[in-house]
C-alpha cells in the first residue's frame, strides 16, 4: 500500500519536472510572493519584523497557482487514455489518489521552501518571532493541501484541463470568501446565525489566520486535515463512479 | 483443464446504447482468442471489463478462478493489458515507463532490470529507451505498450489491436511474439485484420452490436464461407460455355461462375454444402484433356464470413 503510493508519488513528481510546469510554477510563485510582500504588502513601510504580509497573500496566490498544478492530474490521464493503463495496474483507487495528491503537495512544499530568502531577509533586518514564522509556514502548507485536494477531485470530473482549472478556482474562491466580512455581512440578512457560523467556519481564511498568528490549534489542524481527507475521498468516489459509467 | 478467463452473461450499457449484451466465453492457457467485429461492436468495451477498468452492468468475470469484482488487485497482477491506441505517459522515456510499471507490479533491483532487458529485446526497443515517448513513431509507441503489458510475464494477456499502426515487418514480428508466448499463456487479442486471425489465433469470436455471432476455430469460420471447398480452375481453352455445362454436370457442384483471367478463363465450381468436389473436377479435366493453367481448392473467405455474420445481426447502435 505505502510502497505503491510512493511509486505513484515519485512518478507524478517527476512528471512535473519533465515539463516546464515545475519551473514556470516555481519562478512565478517566487516572483509573486516577493512582489506581494514587498510592494503590495508594504513590507518595509510597516517597519515590523514579521512575515504577516507574506503569508497574508498566500490564499490569493494559491487561488490561481494551485488549480494550474492540479488541473492536469486526472484530466490529462483521461484525455490521453493513460488512466486505463494506471487502473489496470495492481493499484487501488485510494493509492492512486493519495499518490497524486502527495506529489503535488510535496511539489508545493518545495516551492514554499524556496521562499526562504524572505525569511533570511526579515531575520537580517530585525528580530522576528521565528516560532510564528514556522507556524505560518505550517499553516500555509496545510492550506495548500486543502486547495490541492479540491483541485484533485475536480480534475477527476473532466477530461478538459481548462474546465478543471476554472471550476477549481471557483470552488476555492468560495472557500476563501465564506470567511470574508463582506460576504458574511451579505449572508447575515439571509441566514440564521448558526448557519452563518457554519459558513464562516468553512473558510480557509479564518483557520489560516489563527495559525498565521502563531497559534497552531487543534481545531484548525483538524479542519485542514479533514478537508483534505474529505476531498480525496470524493476524488476516489468520482473515479469509482466514472468506472461504472 | 481450468480456464484462465471465464465470462458469464456480461452486459454493459452506456445510456441508451447497449455496448455489450449477454456475452459469455472461456479462454484456457495455450489459447489465442481473436476478437473480431466491426468498429463499435463492443470489442474494446468487453476487454475493458475483463481488465477491470470498466465495471459491467451484469454478468461475472473470473480470472484464474478469482472473481474480478472481489479480488481486483490480485487479478490485476495476473494480467497484462495493451489498451486501445496504446496510451502511454508521453513525457516519460520508455525506460522510465517500464521501471514505473515494473515497480508497481512488485519488481525491483536486478530482477526488474533483467526483465526490462528481456522485453526490450523481445519487442526491439533498444535504441529508443532514453528518448521521450512523445517523439517516438507510432510503431515504437505500440511496441512500448506491448512491452509494458508483458513485462511481468503474466499468465493472461489482453491486447487491444496489437498490430494497429505497425508496418508489415513489425506486424510479422509481433505476431511471432504472440505465437511464441501462446504456449504457456492465455491471450485475448482484438483485431479487424482478418488475416491476423488466420496467422495467430487458435479461436475466433466475432461480435456485432455487442453480441457474439460466431465462435470457432479459424478453419470452422472459413468453413462457413460459401466458397469453402470451392475449386478454382484456370483453363486455356475456347468455348467456356461448353466447359461450364460439363462442370455443372459434376455431382455435388452447385454453381459454376467464370471470368477472364490472364492466360485463360477462370472457372469457379462452388460445392453444395460441405461436399468435396476437387477429385471429381480433376477427373473431368483429365477426361476432356483441357489445358490447365492452375487449379486449387479454396479454404473459404474470412472477409465474406465476417460480412455475412456481422451484417445479419440486428443493428442496435454503435458504442
Amino acid at each position: 500500500m505505502l510502497s505503491n503510493i510512493g511509486i505513484i508519488t515519485r512518478r507524478e513528481l517527476a512528471a512535473y519536472f519533465l515539463t516546464p510546469i515545475a519551473y514556470v510554477f516555481i519562478v512565478i510563485f517566487l516572483i509573486l510572493s516577493g512582489v506581494f510582500t514587498f510592494y503590495l504588502g508594504g513590507f518595509f513601510a510597516r517597519g515590523q519584523a514579521d512575515l504577516a504580509t507574506f503569508f497574508g497573500f498566500h490564499p490569493w496566490l494559491y487561488l490561481f497557482l494551485i488549480p494550474a498544478l492540479t488541473m492536469r492530474l486526472w484530466a490529462e490521464e483521461r484525455k490521453s487514455g493513460t488512466i486505463e493503463l494506471l487502473f489496470t495496474l495492481p493499484v487501488t483507487m485510494l493509492e492512486a489518489v493519495v499518490g497524486k495528491f502527495l506529489a503535488t503537495w510535496i511539489f508545493t512544499a518545495v516551492a514554499l521552501a524556496l521562499t526562504f530568502p524572505i525569511w533570511i531577509t526579515v531575520n537580517y533586518l530585525g528580530d522576528p518571532d521565528n516560532g510564528v514564522i514556522a507556524a505560518g509556514y505550517i499553516g500555509s502548507l496545510l492550506m495548500a493541501g486543502g486547495y490541492i485536494a479540491i483541485g484533485c477531485c475536480i480534475s477527476a470530473f473532466t477530461r478538459n484541463q481548462v474546465i478543471a482549472f476554472v471550476i477549481t478556482l471557483v470552488v476555492c474562491l468560495a472557500f476563501i470568501l465564506s470567511g470574508f466580512p463582506m460576504v458574511l455581512d451579505f449572508l447575515d440578512d439571509w441566514l440564521p446565525a448558526v448557519l452563518l457560523e457554519a459558513v464562516s467556519s468553512f473558510s480557509f481564511l479564518s483557520h489560516f489566520a489563527s495559525i498565521q498568528n502563531g497559534v497552531v490549534a487543534v481545531p484548525d489542524l483538524v479542519y485542514f486535515c479533514s478537508l483534505i481527507a474529505l476531498w480525496l475521498y470524493a476524488n476516489a468516489a468520482v473515479l469509482e463512479i466514472k468506472k461504472a459509467g | 483443464m481450468t480456464s484462465m478467463v471465464d465470462i458469464n452473461g456480461l452486459s454493459k450499457r452506456f445510456g441508451p446504447i447497449t455496448a455489450v449484451s449477454d456475452v459469455s466465453f472461456r479462454v484456457a492457457r495455450g489459447e489465442v482468442l481473436g476478437f473480431l467485429g466491426p468498429n463499435g461492436a463492443g470489442k474494446s468495451t468487453t476487454m475493458k471489463m475483463i481488465t477491470g477498468f470498466l465495471a459491467p452492468d451484469a454478468g461475472a468475470i473470473a480470472i484464474d478462478g478469482d472473481d474480478i469484482a472481489e479480488h481486483s488487485v490480485r487479478v490485476k497482477h495476473k494480467l497484462g493489458y495493451l489498451p486501445e491506441g496504446a496510451p502511454l505517459y508521453a513525457d516519460m522515456t520508455p525506460l522510465a515507463l517500464l521501471r514505473f510499471v515494473g515497480r508497481i507490479r512488485g519488481l525491483s533491483g536486478d530482477d526488474l532490470n533483467a526483465r526490462i532487458e528481456r522485453v526490450v529485446d523481445q519487442v526491439n526497443l533498444a535504441g529508443v529507451m532514453e528518448q521521450s515517448i512523445d517523439t517516438l513513431s507510432k510503431g515504437f509507441k505500440r511496441r512500448v505498450g506491448i512491452a509494458q503489458a508483458i513485462l511481468h510475464d503474466p499468465p493472461l494477456l489482453i491486447l487491444d489491436e496489437p498490430t494497429d499502426g505497425l508496418d508489415p515487418n513489425q506486424k510479422h514480428e509481433v505476431r511471432s511474439l504472440i505465437r511464441e508466448m501462446a504456449r504457456e499463456k492465455a491471450i485475448i487479442l482484438s483485431t479487424h485484420i482478418l488475416e491476423e486471425v488466420d496467422a495467430v489465433c487458435s479461436r475466433a469470436i466475432i461480435i456485432a452490436s455487442g453480441r457474439i455471432v460466431s465462435d470457432g476455430t479459424p478453419a470452422e469460420l472459413q468453413a462457413m464461407s460459401p466458397h469453402h471447398n470451392a475449386v478454382q480452375l484456370v483453363l486455356n481453352e475456347k468455348d467456356p460455355p461448353g466447359i461450364v455445362s460439363k462442370l455443372r454436370a459434376i455431382e455435388g457442384v452447385r454453381d459454376v461462375t467464370t471470368r477472364r483471367d490472364n492466360g485463360g478463363t477462370r472457372f469457379e465450381a462452388v460445392p453444395e454444402g460441405d461436399a468435396v468436389i476437387v477429385d471429381r473436377v480433376a477427373d473431368v479435366v483429365r477426361e476432356n484433356d483441357w489445358r490447365m493453367v492452375a487449379m486449387y481448392v479454396e479454404r473459404g473467405r474470412l472477409d465474406e464470413v465476417f460480412r455475412d455474420v456481422t451484417g445479419r445481426a440486428p443493428d442496435s447502435g454503435e458504442a
